[in-house]
């Protein structure tokens, strides 16, 4: 149920792309959730020493990877929006960002929200005045609706179909529990531990391939990133512009002008891709250039698909594959080399130059010629690899959060056979398991479970 | 007009439901009448001759613990006695007894006649007086007008019960008795709406004519226990049961007879239950099934009469006759009774409060069987329930509502209010969300401080339940605090085969091992022997205390459920909540909520159609 006092987050922006996005987490243990995530950037600090209404800056951080540098606001109970402990993180508006630190929270025992859950506390805690009753429940029951329409249209592929099909062997297992516990007295065969364990373990399975779709799933849903990457001044930003059909990134002749990375997204055919345009690779002694470098390397491991552009002058195959070996991406990265500048190459020589070549695509980023070849080739791996081979994707962090507590039960339920514990403790963890699928599928009720015995199993003396 | 009560409460009809309110009520000080068709047919066994079973053997034991006399009846009257499910964890442990079916009828009327404050009429009642909206006594056929404060109606399958045998029916309750008509008509004009639902019972055999060397025989427990916590006595010998099957010849011959069977040709209407189905019924939707179990269970120790359970039917006697003789050791069985199906009225229990008193009438409370409820344990309860708080009532006193935290009777009585029930509702223990806490042997510490203090359950059982509480408690301590040495141990642990330990270790680790038993440690330790020995109610209150230690970590989970939602359970609704006018709900909250009237947000929150959101809009427009 809604009305408890444990901790809850979402996000208080719009959802999308923006400049700034912040973040609320409320209930009694606020502080100590956002602890699990938040690093200072004066490492001595201790948020729970800190005072009320004071804002603090450092990183949020999964394990000992930066997410994002972020300001925390915080706020005591009663003195807050919804009258409990309350701290706003504002972090930075990607879409990724949102859902990594709201993942993070989950991770640390936060849940998220529900619609209107954040004015309900208010309200319950007086924080909000009687008058406001009506307005107060029409948005409930207004975004209850909106969010119910984006949870289906969230659903793609065969998400639902497998949810159903995960539900209903649950409401076996259930069954087949209870079956034993209820009607022991019963002429019906009851089934073995080994049946149990097999259908369990199942259950198992599919929880989990459900949650791990959530990284792509989320790639899918906050696009599909794509890292442009290269020597110094090969023509990347042009590259980007010349995608994005707008002056975004800084463009000049000097090596080195962009000294961090920079991202914007394209929908091409119904996908979103974010391009990320890095710094040039090159050994330098600039600080902070070898700072951006670094973080192009990140970006690298990041990306799905790899943008590696070469000037069509100054490279030939030997260059190129002895530099894509340096790089040795991740496998299941997929790389296109884009030979670029070729408006400097008269002759059809060039073709031929680089035939041998595997993934190239031969363009002019300053003219943009042949770019409908570059962004076919990207779209190409977008859709072979990741839409069709994988149907069944979950993209909603509550989802994801739904799936994870029911795997944690289901978890209980393995070790509990593994241990033989009785039945009525077995049922009692898969009940657990059951009320956090119901967060997406609907509760399992005590008429269905019944339902389904009675409608499989000859019960009655 | 203004009548003068001559009772404080009229308990109409002498079921197990109309036992036990008269009884609760005439304990607590109430006036009583008990009016029922036959004074020689108090609380017959209509159906078989057993109480308990899982989850119904919990409730009995929740009747004995609130001071009712289910449990003490049963225990003066049985024939056998199991304890089921013994084999898995002790919430799912359940008594059940075979009884004598006409020493328990018999025991139950020397029971209420032995309450002073019980008068009894043996006549059929016709008609409620009800004057604007509030009962005030009842008519019954030969026009003697009774007045009472208020009026409990326990009519069991009587309102115009139909019975049916084949192609035959005729009115009835019971094989034998006459149905009574007029009170649903009447109540439908006050706004009741009313239901049919359908039940049925197997043949009568004379057990002479059975050869029981052919079928399995079914023993009870070598060491028999017992329901009541009060000082009744286990059982010394006892009654076999017997199982035999039926078969693919038994098949053939009833499905001879559906083409005349009342289910099959649509001649009865009403509905029966899923769990307890008829044996054509079984053969019928379970047809990959080439046999199905059938117990043989003596109806007392001096009868030869049996009830064969699992035979329920409604086929001619003739189809049924032919059928009986090809099941193994039946081949010469002759019967006493056909089996048959009865249909009646029942009232759709959403229109009752939590207390069992009726929406539409004041003061008129309905228990049993008329609320669509099977089983004597489930209709004896309600009866408990009904009796106490109509006494509450009329003394002005705070109704005892249990919640679903605190008994079976709570959540069978939430789940008919808010659930209501379309086919003939029996407990299980897959029905109650806190099936842990819901025990057997726990149903004492449960209830009877409650019933001690409304003035029902006797000191002398608030005694009982407070040494075994103390017991478990000290217990408890002494496990957390007294640690034992390898020596001490370690032969015992490798007996049991577990592992042995290197270095001292409190009592609590050793007993949270699931091969290690209060008892081992009991014999093997001297000291703890000494200790459990000087303590009072030693042997329950051991079992509490090795029970709530080795499941403590599903207790704790269980006990925290319960405090999250009771902040739920502790929200009022009241009645007059305009549910109709508040645009925010679903159209089909705002339908149930009015319909159904929840007393609390608890209840609201279980109605099926009412979303978390509607709860949310509800909470804020309490202004909470």
């Amino acid at each position: 149920m809604q009305f408890d006092t444990d901790t809850i987050c979402a996000l208080s922006t719009p959802t999308g792309t923006s400049a700034i996005a912040v973040i609320r987490v409320t209930g009694n243990e606020a502080f100590d959730i956002c602890k699990q995530l938040f690093e200072p950037a004066d490492t001595k600090k201790d948020i729970n020493k800190e005072s009320a209404f004071s804002i603090h800056y450092g990183f949020i951080k999964d394990n000992n990877d930066i997410i994002d540098e972020v300001l925390i606001s915080l706020f005591r109970n009663p003195h807050s929006y919804t009258g409990e402990d309350l701290i706003e993180i504002s972090c930075h508006g990607s879409i990724y960002v949102q859902q990594k630190v709201l993942q993070l929270l989950v991770n640390a025992g936060a849940r998220t929200a529900k619609p209107g859950e954040f004015t309900m506390r208010a309200f319950l805690n007086g924080k909000m005045d009687l008058t406001k009753a009506e307005a107060v429940a029409d948005l409930i029951a207004s975004s209850t609706a909106a969010a119910h329409k984006t949870a289906i249209n969230q659903m793609r592929g065969g998400f639902s179909d497998e949810l159903k099909e995960l539900r209903q062997k649950l409401l076996d297992f259930a069954s087949l529990i209870e079956l034993e516990l209820d009607f022991s007295e019963e002429d019906v065969e009851f089934a073995d531990r080994k049946a149990l364990t097999t259908l369990i373990l199942e259950i198992n399975d599919m929880l989990k391939r459900l949650i791990d779709s959530f990284s792509l799933g989320n790639v899918i849903k906050n696009g599909v990133p794509v890292a442009i990457i290269g020597k110094p001044n090969v023509g990347k930003s042009t590259l980007l512009n010349a995608l994005l059909n707008e002056e975004r990134a800084i463009v000049s002749d000097i090596p080195g002008t962009t000294r961090d990375y920079l991202e914007d997204s394209v929908n091409m055919n119904g996908i979103l891709y974010r391009f990320i345009d890095t710094a040039g690779i090159r050994k330098s002694t600039d600080e902070i250039e070898s700072k951006g470098i670094e973080k192009t390397f990140e970006k690298i491991n990041e990306a799905k698909i790899v943008l590696y552009m070469f000037e069509a002058l100054e490279t030939d195959v030997p260059q190129i594959e002895k530099d894509l070996a340096e790089l040795s991406l991740d496998t299941d990265t997929d790389t296109i080399i884009v030979i670029n500048k070729t408006d400097q190459v008269t002759g059809d020589s060039i073709e031929e130059k680089f035939k041998s070549v595997k993934d190239v695509v031969l363009i002019s980023a300053l003219n943009k010629v042949n770019l409908s070849s570059l962004t076919e080739k990207i779209e190409s791996f977008v859709t072979v690899q990741s839409v069709e081979s994988n149907d069944t994707i979950i993209t909603n962090a509550r989802h994801y959060e739904a799936l994870s507590k029911s795997l944690a039960g289901i978890e209980e339920v393995i070790s509990g056979l593994n241990n033989k514990i009785s039945g009525e403790l077995l049922a009692a963890d898969i009940r657990n398991s059951l009320t956090h699928l119901g967060e997406i599928t609907g509760e399992v009720t005590n008429d269905e479970l019944l339902g389904n015995i009675f409608g499989r199993f000859c019960i009655g003396k | 007009m203004k009548h003068l009560a001559e009772y404080d409460i009229i308990v109409v009809g002498g079921g197990h439901a109309g036992c036990e309110a008269a009884a609760a009520a005439a304990n607590l000080g109430s006036t009583v009448l008990m009016v029922t068709m036959d004074l020689s047919r108090i609380a017959q066994m209509s159906c078989n001759p057993a109480m308990g079973g899982i989850a119904k053997g919990q409730i009995i034991r929740e009747i004995d613990a609130l001071g009712g006399y289910s449990g003490i009846v049963t225990d003066r009257t049985m024939i056998q006695f199991r304890m089921l499910n013994l084999s898995k964890g002790p919430a799912m442990w359940s008594p059940r007894s075979q009884n004598d079916r006409a020493e328990f009828a018999d025991e139950w009327r020397k029971t209420l006649e032995g309450i002073q404050n019980i008068d009894f009429w043996q006549d059929t009642v016709t008609k409620l007086i009800i004057e604007k909206n509030v009962i005030v006594g009842v008519v019954t056929s030969i026009g003697k007008e009774v007045y009472g404060k208020s009026v409990i109606l326990t009519a069991g399958t009587f309102l115009n019960g139909l019975i049916h045998i084949g192609k035959k029916n005729f009115g009835g309750g019971r094989v034998g008795e006459k149905a009574s008509g007029g009170i649903s008509e009447q109540l439908s004009l006050h706004g009741f709406e009313t239901g049919r639902m359908k039940t049925g019972t197997p043949p009568r055999i004379d057990g002479r004519s059975l050869n029981y060397s052919l079928m399995e025989e079914q023993f009870g427990d070598d060491n028999p226990s017992k329901f009541s916590f009060t000082d009744t006595k286990p059982l010394k010998k006892q009654r076999s049961c017997h199982i035999t099957y039926t078969n693919q010849d038994t098949h053939e011959i009833l499905r001879t007879g559906f083409a005349d069977s009342p289910m099959y040709s649509g001649r009865i209407e009403g509905t029966g239950p899923r769990y307890c189905p008829s044996i054509e019924d079984k053969i019928e939707r379970f047809s990959e099934r080439d046999r199905h179990q059938l117990f043989v269970e003596p109806e007392g120790w001096n009868t030869v009469e049996v009830y064969l359970n699992g035979f329920s039917t409604s086929l001619s006697e003739e189809i049924q006759n032919k059928a009986l003789r090809t099941i193994r050791g039946f081949e010469n069985a002759k019967m006493f009774r056909p089996g048959y199906a009865i249909e009646y009225d029942y009232f759709p229990p959403s229109q009752l409060r939590m207390t069992l008193e009726t929406k539409y009438v004041e003061n008129l409370y309905f228990a049993g069987q008329i609320n669509g409820t099977t089983g004597y344990e489930e209709a004896a309860c309600q009866g408990l329930m009904a009796g106490i708080n109509a006494h509450l009532k009329i003394n002005e006193r705070e109704p005892l509502i249990l919640g679903r935290s605190e008994a079976y009777i709570g959540v069978l009585i939430d789940d008919l209010i808010t659930k209501g029930t379309d086919e003939p509702y029996r407990m299980f223990t897959s029905r109650a969300e806190y099936r842990l806490l819901l025990r057997q042997d726990n149903a004492d510490l449960r209830l009877t401080p409650k019933s001690h203090e409304l003035g029902l359950a006797s000191d002398e059982r608030m005694k009982a339940v407070e040494n075994k509480r103390h017991t478990a408690d000290s217990l408890l301590d002494y496990f957390k605090d007294t640690s034992v040495a390898p020596v001490e141990i370690n032969e015992l642990l490798s007996r049991l085969g577990t592992a042995e330990i290197k270095q001292k270790i409190k009592l609590e680790k050793l007993l949270s091992r699931p091969q290690v038993g209060f008892s081992d440690l009991k014999n093997e330790l001297p000291q703890l022997s000494a200790f459990v020995e000087s303590l009072p109610a030693e042997e329950e209150g051991a079992m509490q205390a090795e029970i709530q230690l080795k499941y403590s970590g599903y207790l704790i989970r269980e006990q925290e459920m319960v405090e999250k939602m009771s902040r739920l359970e502790n929200i009022v609704l009241h009645s007059d909540f305009e549910y109709l006018k508040l645009p925010s709900l679903s159209s089909e909250a705002r339908e149930k909520l009015t319909k159904i009237k929840p007393s609390t947000i608890g209840q609201a929150s279980r109605i099926s159609g009412v979303s978390p959101s509607d709860i949310s809009v509800l909470m804020v427009f309490l202004g909470r």
